[in-house]
């Protein structure tokens, strides 16, 4: 049977389509009109077409910051989702200490961005921080604000401590919603751990797995507050990622035509992906 | 009161065309309701499933063409049109 919806609900989302329009569609156009001129201050704009488009395609500052940003979040889910489905695992069940694990767990998720840089930055240093005290005491040649790798290592790991617990809370809950039958059938089956893990457990996480992706995602490619002040994106630019190589061009130099050009392509791509994991989430119910 | 936003003409014809496209297309909806289908795309969509993927596709096509070549950018949106209109007839 063909189905055709009745679409006259559609009136009732106006309010809040006005409101996006005005907190969104006007802004994004204002964007827009800024990336095709060279705007000098009020009143005193160029009309110079795609030429900032050009330039920021063809800007190899740019691109390593693109690709630093890429590397980052594909390192952020790469650790962070298989880390989270298995702290999800060992979880207890239920009672009390189920409740103080998702107590602790959740701690790290109600700091703000700044303050978790600014844990990371003490806790990192070598003379007064524990965590440089401990490493270099043991030898290691730690110093996260002179080597780039030891940045890299510090950023990720302040981002793993920082939103592990999330991916965790969500496979948590979408393993507490697996009936308990399940787990008695393939016991009778006398099905192993791993066979359990692949066959039941997996295919049922699937749904809040792609949120979780969808979610980390999002948030590491647009990382700002906790590198700026962990590492103010050094050493040199070597963990400066896109949105503030953004905000260094667009505050900092007030270079607003490139800085809107390149926003805009920064919003293309995360446009292009979200909409990926949302036919991919929406592709996934229509399948049930 | 628009001063501040800038306007030039052609980003003015640009939000004009597809503002005239959302409208075109509102208008087709209510004469031909349109319903999912599947066609050379892996997954099934409706019209304005085809439309986005066809604009979205289109911003790519553009800035294609800028990054790898000194071509104008009217044969990027000539192709860009024949790719959107064979998206929405076979997609």
């Amino acid at each position: 049977m063909v189905k055709i919806p009745n679409n006259r609900a559609w009136w009732l989302v106006l309010p809040v389509f006005l409101l996006v329009a005005f907190s969104a569609l006007v802004p994004l156009m204002t964007v827009v009109n800024y990336s095709v001129q060279d705007i000098f201050g009020p009143g005193q704009a160029y009309y110079v077409g795609t030429e900032w488009f050009k330039e920021v395609l063809t800007n190899e500052r740019l691109q390593d910051s693109l690709m630093r940003q890429f590397l980052f979040s594909g390192a952020v889910l790469m650790i962070q989702i298989p880390l989270g489905i298995g702290i999800a695992l060992m979880m207890p069940k239920s009672g009390m200490k189920a409740s103080l694990v998702l107590i602790l767990l959740a701690i790290p998720l109600l700091i703000p961005w700044n303050v978790v840089g600014t844990i990371w930055q003490i806790f990192g240093r070598g003379d007064i921080g524990l965590f440089g005290w401990a490493l270099n005491s043991m030898g290691f040649d730690y110093n996260y604000t002179g080597d780039t790798v030891d940045a890299w290592f510090t950023v990720l790991l302040m981002d793993v401590w920082h939103w592990t617990p999330l991916v965790a809370l969500l496979c948590y809950s979408g393993l507490r919603a697996i009936p308990e039958a399940f787990y008695q059938a393939a016991e009778i089956d006398r099905a192993s751990k791993w066979a359990v893990f692949r066959y039941i457990q997996l295919p049922r996480l699937k749904n809040v797995l792609i949120i979780a992706v969808l979610l980390r995602f999002m948030d590491s490619f647009m990382i700002y507050t906790e590198p700026f002040v962990l590492t103010g994106g050094g050493p040199g630019s070597s963990t400066t990622f896109l949105s503030q190589t953004l905000t260094t061009m667009a505050i900092g130099q007030f270079d607003l035509g490139r800085a809107a050009a390149f926003s805009l392509i920064y919003f293309l791509i995360v446009l292009l992906i979200s909409w990926l994991f949302f036919t991919a989430i929406t592709h996934a119910d229509k399948e049930k | 009161m628009l001063a501040w936003m800038n306007w030039t003409p052609s980003v003015a014809i640009f939000f004009a065309v597809i503002a005239a496209i959302l409208a075109v297309m509102t208008v087709y909806e209510i004469v031909s309701p349109c319903t999912e289908r599947k066609g050379f795309l892996p997954i099934a969509t409706t019209r304005g499933d085809r439309l986005f993927i066809g604009l979205l596709s289109a911003a790519y096509i553009h800035l294609t063409f800028l990054a790898v070549s000194d071509i104008t950018l009217l044969v990027a949106l000539a192709v860009s049109v024949v790719w959107l209109l064979v998206l929405l007839r076979w997609g």
